[in-house]
């Protein structure tokens, strides 16, 4: 122990309190790149901001339409993860669903900031100043939280979606949806190891637990055909190459969620002790076009309150 | 050496277990005298480690308690970007709370009881955190003003001589830094605002201000266990010295936000050469402690019930890790 003894807290390394106001809320780096990711320089919601504020970047109107989609999923998902922060069942989790939220949130920051592009609009002009028929989500995003068994099993479908989605946008002919996609593919990965491991967990640990998941996949799985469904707009996106028909997905999607199941002893009938998943009726949906769960309106009600009483406000 | 005292060898035990008390005390106040580190497994006062176990947990229960009156606000942040900061925050804070109850646990404590013992009101959590986070600008003001009093609190205790306890400290320290100064910015930003947002933030500073310096615990002759602490190299600085030190930092940065201290009497004694603050009401203080505060229990009722509504998931991972185990061994 040598210099230790005249070490005074003001002036050791680490546990900063000076506040350095210019190097804070930095908004966009000028160097960086929204297309390009290079180590230690990831891909972040401001350069893309920039990129359209510059107009280096600009969204057809179609790709516009197209990221607000996503955007909007991603975005409805992080708002209900975000609710789990200090309630969940383990420290652990709530790192854990707190990490998968900043991830979607991250996705829908970039989606919507790229998406701006297209109508001169900001990511918060987006997600703070629209109303619920405007929103893009599916449905199966906008369901509630319900216990850790509902949100695992909603977390297990969206990340298999997400993964087989963003795994052939990041091959677009679009580069900033092909840069947000391949970024978001490295996230994603990680959101299906942790859902996948819980599903087996819960399927295989106590009879309360399987009877949880079970009843959660139940409530949930109506809404999975949402989420493959094509429309005119991911027609002429598949033609252009910029996006994906959702129905591609859907062999993929099967596949591997199957596989998991099976692990969980999840695939059969119900009457056998599974899902029954065949016999399950799918929902409508409809939120592509505007037409939502009764759900949405609170969870924008809650998120939009404090921007829409100072409209024009910078936070 | 005070922990000299408080420790004396038990006359019950055996000859060679009484020298190795002994040794273990000599080589414990070595330790203490060159001002370097106890671990684990090395010898330690029953004393020393029964105010370290409750030292570390409290602090693991305020990061843990803490994550709630910023949680109440993620759902309502008024920006994309402010929403990911402060997920990432309340996040940060889980993991202190992590961090905290690993080093804790060294001390032979498992974290299942303590978390029963915050639950069951057995343990105490830092009082700050009985206080309602009403608006946004309290986000601002609990970083720039809470994470800024728990930063010259906690900064010194990087050099804690508890080995974990201090390299815990290390890590949090730099996210505790980051902590303030995004609420800093939130001020800033709110104060450069509109009217109203200047109002709120100056609201928030208003009744954040006394809390936050009442962190640093009771004035320096009614803190009995400060002395000990101060022997033993766990704390390094006495409460008003602390205090004293945050308020002179806080008075150049309250000018920078162009926001003004709930606090007429603040001034640098040039005498004492230290910084000096108004009357603080310790009675309220002891109050919260009590459980009077406004949010006393609405924190522990939210803790408990995540805790309770957890157990079945829990309870699911234990039985599947048995499972798996059991069939790794029958392979």
């Amino acid at each position: 122990m040598t210099s230790e003894h005249t070490t005074d807290f003001a002036i050791e390394g680490h546990g900063d309190i000076s506040v350095g106001v210019s190097g804070a809320g930095a908004s966009g780096d000028g160097s960086a790149s929204a297309t390009r990711i290079t180590p230690g320089n990831a891909l972040r919601p401001e350069d893309i901001a920039l990129e359209v504020r510059r107009g280096t970047a600009k969204p057809a109107e179609d790709v516009a339409e197209y990221a607000l989609r996503l955007g909007d999923d991603a975005l409805i998902l992080a708002q209900r993860l975000g609710h789990w922060i200090s309630r969940a069942p383990e420290l652990e989790e709530d790192i854990a669903l707190g990490n998968i939220a900043l991830d979607e949130l991250g996705h829908a920051r970039s989606f919507l900031s790229y998406a701006g592009g297209a109508w001169d609009k900001s990511e918060d002009e987006l997600a703070y100043f629209r109303r619920e028929p405007e929103f893009r989500s599916a449905h199966l995003f906008e369901q509630p939280n319900g216990d850790f068994a509902v949100t695992i099993a909603r977390q297990f479908i969206v990340s298999y979606y997400q993964f087989e989605l963003y795994k052939r946008l990041s091959g677009s002919a679009d580069a900033t949806i092909a840069a947000i996609a391949a970024k978001a593919l490295k996230e994603v990965d990680y959101h299906r190891d942790h859902s996948a491991q819980w599903v087996l967990r819960l399927a295989g640990g106590t009879e309360e637990s399987r009877r949880r998941i079970i009843q959660g996949f139940r409530l949930l799985w109506p809404y999975v055909d949402e989420l493959f469904e094509d429309d005119e707009l991911t027609a002429r996106l598949a033609d252009a190459g910029t996006g994906v028909q959702p129905s591609s997905l859907r062999e993929d999607f099967d596949r591997l969620t199957g596989e998991v199941l099976a692990e969980a002893d999840l695939a059969g009938e119900y009457a056998d002790g599974g899902l029954g998943l065949d016999r399950i009726p799918q929902s409508l949906g409809g939120g592509r076009r505007g037409k939502h769960s009764e759900h949405l309106g609170y969870v924008l009600a809650e998120m939009q309150v404090l921007a829409r009483e100072h409209p024009g406000a910078s936070w | 050496m005070a922990s000299q005292n408080l420790q004396s060898v038990p006359a019950e035990l055996s000859p060679e277990e009484q020298e190795r008390e002994r040794a273990g005390q000599a080589y414990f106040d070595r330790i203490i005298a060159e001002d370097s580190r106890i671990e684990p497994r090395d010898w330690m006062p029953e004393a020393y480690r029964r105010t370290l176990l409750r030292q570390v947990s409290q602090h693991a229960h305020s990061e843990i308690i803490g994550m709630q009156p910023e949680a109440n606000w993620i759902t309502r942040a008024p920006s994309l970007k402010r929403k990911a900061i402060l997920m990432a925050k309340v996040q940060d804070e889980a993991g202190h709370g992590l961090y905290l109850y690993s080093a804790a646990e060294t001390l032979g404590q498992s974290r299942d009881k303590m978390m029963q013992d915050l639950i069951d009101g057995k343990a105490r959590y830092s009082s700050i955190f009985n206080y309602p986070a009403v608006t946004w600008a309290d986000m601002g003001a609990i970083g720039w003003l809470v994470d800024g009093a728990a930063i010259c609190n906690q900064v010194p205790l990087c050099r804690a001589s508890y080995g974990p306890y201090g390299r815990a400290m290390v890590r949090i320290c730099k996210e505790e830094s980051f902590h303030q100064r995004q609420g800093f910015e939130i001020l800033l930003e709110l104060s450069n605002g509109t009217p109203a947002q200047k109002q709120m933030a100056q609201d928030a500073v208003n009744r954040w201000y006394a809390p936050a310096l009442m962190m640093f615990g009771p004035p320096d002759d009614d803190s009995p266990n400060s002395k000990q602490s101060m022997a033993w190299n766990i704390k390094r600085f006495s409460n008003d010295e602390l205090r004293s030190r945050f308020v002179g930092m806080m008075v150049e940065q309250v000018k920078v936000l162009g926001l003004t201290l709930p606090d007429e009497d603040v001034r640098f004694n040039e005498e004492t050469k230290k910084w000096e603050h108004g009357p603080l009401d310790w009675n309220e203080f002891k109050d919260v402690l009590a459980g009077k505060g406004p949010c006393n229990s609405q924190r522990m009722e939210r803790r408990r019930q995540a805790h309770e509504d957890g157990a079945w998931v829990r309870e699911a991972a234990a039985a599947y890790a048995a499972k798996q185990a059991q069939k790794e061994h029958a392979a």
